[in-house]
Order: structure tokens, then sequence, then C-alpha cells
């Protein structure tokens, strides 16, 4: 919607299609806050944009960090500008909370509902401004011409009937792949479609080896306790009631970046003490009042999913499959290597985020990012001539979609869907080897064929959610192999990439992006290429918090 | 623990589409919600069963269903807490007011549209400024209270008013309007409270209170509601129904101690309102031939003037 909004203000016709209403995004799942160092407060831009290539372990395109760091001021006073109700200081300016893997306070926030926040802001001025938003409609496929993206075909969900919705330019801002892991902090609707989508025409998916593991999430049904409560002071026991991070990050503690905490947790729980293969977030000394005012929803979620209750007790979490640092490789206006598509947010790799993201970072991607390529791919459709693109791709995707439909007999999607979530969980997660990723290449080959015969209960087309799960699970699928593919090439440990058999960083070697690429028809397994790290003003150092 | 899972479906492409229940058999614990069991019977054992969810953790808004009867998120719901006495099943349906489009999906577009109407972006005057507007946290604490409304459409499902009167603006829409009026940056409030005073506005709720049990956020749209009431009599709004209502209301109880519904009713219309006293005529006669009919003369408790007191000194303690 930042795209979209930033395009319509550029004059020029767009249109946002998305599978669920705006306002379901999984944005709305950021709690935290997002990062800013607003210069008019003794903050600099500069400190901000160090701690973000520190939190990448040395793997983010300084450049890229460089452009975020410095727009993010004015991206947070845009979004206070349209209504958002930032907390705020003693003298009514924006107050700002600690966050991990930063040395000073620039996370501002919402209560720990600021995702949620800023996105109905957006979905306000979308309401403001007119843009027309096609909701509930399903994207099935890019369409591709002689190189050029053209367009797409989607599946108004509601009739079921598919349109090929021709374009000059396509942003995909299609959010993150966490449902490919099992469990994961997403929500089910982040299944990866426009990274694959991209990925099956022809774009570089890059950095897909980073897969974030979140500190604090719930065991019993992956959902997230905001870092903001660590920010806020919670601490981590283990079951001897140490504040272990003592041992791992003796100045940052619990707020040392989310790889380095992640890990401590996975050792403590690997070396016995744990809880039910659980550490705990401990809250109590924050007191009731300050707990509702800011942490409220976090306090509810742990009542509802694990029964305890942040104000009065520690809360059981563990490291949870949160986020996927890489995506379409994209430069800072959002250009691809394909002419017309354009991507923003988690679906692309800047790289901002490098081989970790920190916290507080990811809504304020979204927004300069997504503000920077509505801009530009408005700028560029100026001066192109209309979409060709033919409207037989619609029945050619009609008969694919049809083909699923007629098959009789197989299992459901369900089962496939948890087979490739629990192999990812178990081999891609904090700590990794040769031969656990091995295997899930060829757990990857058995699940594919599986995918082949899974059944469509569903025979209709309206709102037939059956179709559209199944379709996703092969996105999902896609994503899978290319991260596999990265993680196996990646033959160093670099933020959330930690090999238990290589175990030390490799900057000779290994200060290069991994980009992976569709092989050509045949091919089983994807192509690699390098890029190189582009390094401004900041030598890779060895990393401690 | 053994739970029938009794689940209302619909499927308009049927050769004659009917409304039906389908009862499921699950296996659940103490922590397992009716989305958990509706997403197990979709991924595993029936795959057409349609419904819309996504975070599972009550933030995106996209599971709202009544579930034996109430309007609720799935995602909050645990089957322990609505399973009833042993054997009985859980009776799950689509959220209410708003048209079928299959098993639990409803049409959206009615609650969306009174979203629309109430023009929800902020309206500042004057020129922006560089930095943050000034403004104190207790008051952006009070926004965020019903920023966190996640749009689920359980008010709407659950509003009484909705059920008879499609032109209401509804408990969300109020609430979204609340949020702009009650906005120290938003200076169009006027404006916004002079549009919501109007028919299908803040006077035509009717105080039931659904919308606040059924929130699952806590936003209190009734509460806003009444919130509104008061700043739109502030703002110099009296001249409808609602508003002499409740001046109305209030004068008597100030001046006599108790209320007297006879003249509570002449207040609120007008005395000389004819029209409308002839509306009325017919319920003041069935009234009268039950026994219910208010009584005519003034009615006072002993001392009224100690009553007028405590007003005058609350008036006093306001101003």
């Amino acid at each position: 919607m930042r795209a979209a909004l930033s395009a319509a203000q550029n004059g020029v016709d767009v249109a946002v299609v998305s599978k669920v209403y705006p306002v379901r995004s999984h944005s709305n799942a950021a709690q935290g806050g997002i990062n800013a160092a607003l210069t008019d407060r003794g903050d600099k831009w500069e400190d901000h944009a160090f701690d973000t290539i520190k939190g990448s372990d040395y793997l983010a395109d300084q450049d890229a960090v460089e452009v975020m760091a410095q727009e993010a001021g004015a991206e947070v006073i845009g979004m206070e500008h349209m209504g958002a109700a930032f907390n705020r200081d003693e003298n009514g300016r924006l107050g700002v909370r600690n966050f991990g893997g930063q040395r000073d306070a620039r996370t501002f926030f919402i209560a720990d509902f600021t995702g949620q926040a800023l996105l109905h802001v957006l979905h306000e001025q979308v309401l403001k401004l007119g843009v027309r938003v096609y909701e509930e409609w399903f994207v099935t496929t890019l369409v591709m011409d002689e190189g050029r993206c053209t367009g797409a075909v989607a599946m108004d969900m509601r009739t079921g009937e598919l349109h090929y919705m021709r374009a000059k330019a396509v942003i995909m801002a299609s959010g993150g792949l966490g449902r490919v892991f099992e469990p994961s902090t997403n929500a089910l609707i982040c299944t990866g479609d426009g990274i694959a989508q991209a990925y099956q025409a022809g774009a570089g998916v890059m950095d897909m080896e980073m897969v974030q593991y979140h500190p604090t999430t719930l065991k019993n049904n992956g959902a997230l306790m905001s870092e903001a409560a660590r920010g806020d002071g919670a601490y981590l026991l283990n079951s001897e009631g140490e504040r272990f991070m003592e041992r791992y990050a003796p100045n940052m503690m619990e707020l040392a970046s989310r790889d380095v905490v992640s890990r401590a947790e996975q050792t403590e729980i690997n070396e016995g003490r744990s809880i039910d293969g659980c550490v705990l977030l401990d809250a109590r000394h924050l007191g009731e009042k300050f707990i509702d005012e800011r942490l409220g929803q976090i306090r509810q979620l742990g009542i509802d999913f694990a029964g305890k209750d942040l104000a009065i007790e520690p809360v059981p979490i563990r490291p949870g499959m949160h986020y996927i640092m890489g995506g379409i490789k994209a430069n800072v206006d959002g250009r691809t290597n394909i002419s017309g598509l354009y991507a923003a947010g988690e679906t692309a790799c800047v790289s901002v985020h490098g081989g970790n993201r920190l916290g507080a970072n990811s809504l304020l991607d979204t927004l300069v990012f997504g503000r920077r390529s509505g801009v530009h791919a408005s700028e560029w459709v100026k001066s192109q001539p209309a979409s060709t693109g033919d409207a037989s791709v619609e029945g050619a995707e009609n008969a694919r979609l049809q083909a699923i439909l007629d098959r009789k007999d197989g299992e459901l999607f369900g089962p496939v869907r948890t087979a490739l979530g629990k192999t990812m969980d178990k081999h891609l997660a904090v700590y990794r080897d040769q031969a656990g990723m091995e295997a899930a290449r060829a757990d990857l080959v058995e699940l594919r064929k599986r995918f082949e015969g899974v059944v469509v209960h569903d025979k209709g087309r309206v709102f037939n959610t059956n179709l559209i799960f199944t379709l996703e699970l092969g996105f999902m699928l896609d994503c899978a192999e290319t991260i596999i593919a990265g993680a196996l090439e990646r033959k160093e440990s670099r933020g959330a990439h930690t090999r238990t058999d290589i175990p030390d960083r490799n900057d000779a070697e290994w200060l290069k992006h991994i980009v992976v690429t569709k092989g050509p028809e045949g091919q089983d397994t994807p192509n690699i290429e390098y890029v190189p790290v582009t390094i401004t003003q900041w030598e890779p150092q060895e990393r401690k918090y | 623990m053994d739970v029938a899972l009794n689940v209302r479906r619909y499927d308009p492409e049927a050769d004659r589409p009917e409304s039906y229940y389908q009862e499921f058999a699950l296996e659940v614990d103490e922590t397992t919600t009716v989305l958990d069991g509706l997403i197990k019977v979709r991924e595993e054992v029936d795959g057409t069963l349609a419904l819309r969810c996504s975070c599972r953790s009550a933030i995106c808004g996209s599971c709202a269903m009544k579930v034996n009867g109430k309007g609720v998120l799935g995602c909050t719901t645990k089957f322990i807490d609505v399973m009833g006495p042993e054997g009985a099943a859980v009776t799950v349906e689509p959220a209410g007011n708003m048209g079928l489009i299959k098993d639990l999906v409803v049409e959206f577009d009615m609650h969306w549209d009174k979203i629309k109407a109430v023009e929800p972006w902020l309206k500042p005057s004057g020129p922006v400024p560089e930095a943050e507007y000034l403004t104190s946290d207790k008051e952006m604490l009070h926004l965020a209270g019903v920023m966190g409304c996640i749009q689920s459409g359980v008010c709407t499902s659950e509003c009484t008013v909705l059920e008879i009167d499609e032109n209401f603006l509804g408990p969300a829409a109020l609430a979204k309007a609340y949020r702009f009026v009650a906005d120290p940056r938003d200076d169009a409030d006027v404006d916004r409270l002079g549009q919501l005073n109007r028919y299908g506005g803040i006077w035509d709720c009717t105080r039931c209170m659904k919308c606040v049990e059924s929130c699952p956020k806590d936003v209190d749209p009734m509460g806003r509601i009444m919130a509104m009431r008061e700043l739109a009599m502030v703002a110099g709004y009296t001249d409808n129904n609602g508003a002499s209502h409740a001046t109305a209301f209030y004068d008597i109880v100030k001046r006599n101690g108790l209320l007297n519904e006879f003249w509570l009713t002449l207040r609120t219309f007008g005395m000389f309102n004819i029209p409308e006293m002839l509306k009325l005529a017919p319920i003041g006669i069935k009234a009268f031939f039950r026994g219910k009919m208010p009584p005519i003369t003034f009615d006072k408790i002993p001392e009224p003037k100690s009553v007028t007191r405590i007003f005058e000194k609350v008036e006093g303690r306001n101003k």
C-alpha cells in the first residue's frame, strides 16, 4: 500500500491486488516498533546504519542500508502526520524504546501493535486517495512477454474467474514465506507466492539461506512474543533461573541481535537447561500497569496460548521461524533483473538485512523501499509503451487449474505442507549441518512427487480455498528449493546461517551474496551465482554483543 | 478429549444451494482453539470447508464466526471453554448480519462500506509541522485503545440494530469515527459530529451492549458512541430526538429526583409535535389497557431539592 500511495501521488493509474483484505496482511504482526535515527534529537543515521550492518553480520549492502537509515526519519514522521498514534515522551514528542542489536533507543512504537496501527493508517490513506483495491484476488502467475513482465493472472476468489491484469509494471510486495516452516510465527497467508512467482519468471532470489529464528515464540502455536518485552526490560532465564545471556553477550545481554539470542537459547535447550524444550521470558519486575500499557497484546497472547500471564509468571518461549532476510533481488529503487518487475518489503532482498535482520527494521524496510519502488516504477512506466501480452494466458492458466481440479484420488495438501514445514524446521533451523541440509534436499524431491498427486476436494470455483492452498503449496516448494540451495552453497557460518560443521565466518571466501535462479527446463537443480557485498565505510569486524 | 464440531455449511454452486449442518469428530486438548479444529478439518479431512483465517493470534481480524450462537474470533476461542456439558457438540456458524458467500465466508462489503462512509482518514488543518505533532502520551494511549480495532466484524455480526436497520452505521464504523473525533490532530471533529448526528448515526444505538461484550480487542464501541453523543451536544448538535431525550431526562431527574416517562416522551419529541404524538398514540393506548401507562402527574421524591443540589455540585465541578 505504501508503494501504491506513492505511485498514485505520482499520477499513474495504480491498483492494489491482494489475496486478503489489505488490513488482514501480515504487517499486522510487527509488534514492537519501527527504527529511525531522528537527527533533531541527537541520533545519527550512521549509528543506525552501523547497528544494522553489524546485525547483518556484514552481509548487508552498505549503500542500501545507508539509504534506509537516511530516509527512516521522514517515513516515521510521515506516518505520524497521516495519523499513527505513536507513544510520546513527557514533552509530547515521539517516545522511543530499546530494541535488540542497537546501542541507542531509536524504536518508535504504538504499544505492542505498531504494525497493525501503521497498516490501518496506510489503508486509510488508500481509501482517501481512492486507490483501486482488488480485494481477495489471488495471483496465480506473472505474465512474461519477451523477457518483460506485462502483468499477472489473478483469480477473483468470490467468483473463481481468472483475469489477465495487464500492467506496464508490477511491484511485488507480497510478504514472506514463513509457512514453509512448521512451526512459524507467520500467518497462514505467508506462503512466499511473490518470491516463487518471480523465481519462476526468471528473477534472481538472493540471501535465501538467511532465515531468521525469533528468540521469543510460544511453543504451542509458534505465536510471537514481541522483542519489545526484552526492549522494555524483560529477562531470559534458563531452567536454573540463570540469566544465561550473561555468558553469550555480556554487554547487550537479552538485547543482543536475534541470531545471537536464538543460538544462546538453543544451546541452553540442547544442553538440558530447559523446561519442556523452552526457556523463560520473565517480565514480572516491570509491573502490571507498565505491561498493560506497553505490552498488553502479548500479555493476552501468553494467557490465551500458553496459559501464562506475563505480569505474574514467566512465560515459556523458544526460538521459532520468523522472517526471511532473502527474497527477490532488487536494487534500492525496487528494480529486479526483469524489466517491469519491482519488489519491496519482505518479498524483496535489497539487501538491507544481510544475514540477520534487526528487530523493528522490517516495517521500516517495507515503508522506505515501498515508497521508493512506487516512485521509480511510476516514473519508469511513463516512458513505456502500453503493455503487450496476449490474453490467451487466461485460458492457459484456466486449463492448468482445471487439470488440478480434475484429479480424482490422492491426498490433501495439508499433510504435504506439514511434512515440508517439519523438514525445514528440523534441518534449516538455528543450527544446520551438511548432512541435515542434504536430507532436506532429498525430502524435497519426495515432497514434489507427492505434490503432483495432491487432490482438491472442492470442485467448484466460488471461494475455493482448497484450490488456493494447493497452489500456495506449489509456491512454498519453490521457496524451499531456493532456501536449501542457498544454504548448501554457503560453506561458512554467518548471521542466521550457523553450521555446526563449519562454525566460523569466512570473509575471505564468503563475504558475498548467493543468488539463486531457476535452472533451464529439464535441469533439477537451480543455478547459483555470486554477487559481491557492497562495503562503503564499515569494514567487517568480529561481532560481539 | 473428543469433541463433535457441528459446522454450518453452504455451497452456492450446489444444484439446490441450501444451508445444512455437518458434524466432524475431533480430538482436542486444553489449548486447542475452534480455529485449530476448523483448520485441521480443511487440511486433512474435508478440503471443501471454506473459511477466512490467517494470523491465528487475534491481530489480522479474519476469523469472525459464531460459536454456539455467539460472535467470536475462532482463534481465541478454546474448545474447553465452549464444549459445555459432556457430549454436547460445538456449533460453528458464519458471522451474522452479513450475506453468505460460502460456508463460513460472509460478504464483508457492508462492513467496509460503513467504514468508508465515516471518511476514515486524518483531516488536520493548517500547515503540516516539520517534525511530529506535539501531543500527550495520555491522548495517544487513549487513541491506541480504539486503533486496536482489527476490523474483525464481530461487532457488526452481533449488533442488534444492524439486524433490523441496515442504514445504521454500526459499532465498528462509529468506533472508527471516534478515533478521529478524539484525535487532537484532527480538525474536522465538528463536521464529523454533524454527520454522525444524522439518521443512522450515534443516536441510533440502542445500548444493548452486544458490541462491548463481543469485541475481541476491548475497543468498547458503545462507550465511544456514548462519548460522541456528549461531544455532539457540546458542539451544539441538540436539535434531534436523541439529544432532546438526554436533555429532558437530565432536567426531569434534576428537578424531581425521579424520572417521569410520560413527560420524558413529550419533551423528547416536543409537546406540540402533533404528527409524532399521533404516531405514539397507538402505543399509548395499548400501554394504558395493559396497565403500563406512566402516570401523567408530576411525581417527586420527598426532598427533590437535595437531588438538585447534587446535580449543581457536579455541574460546578465539571466547569
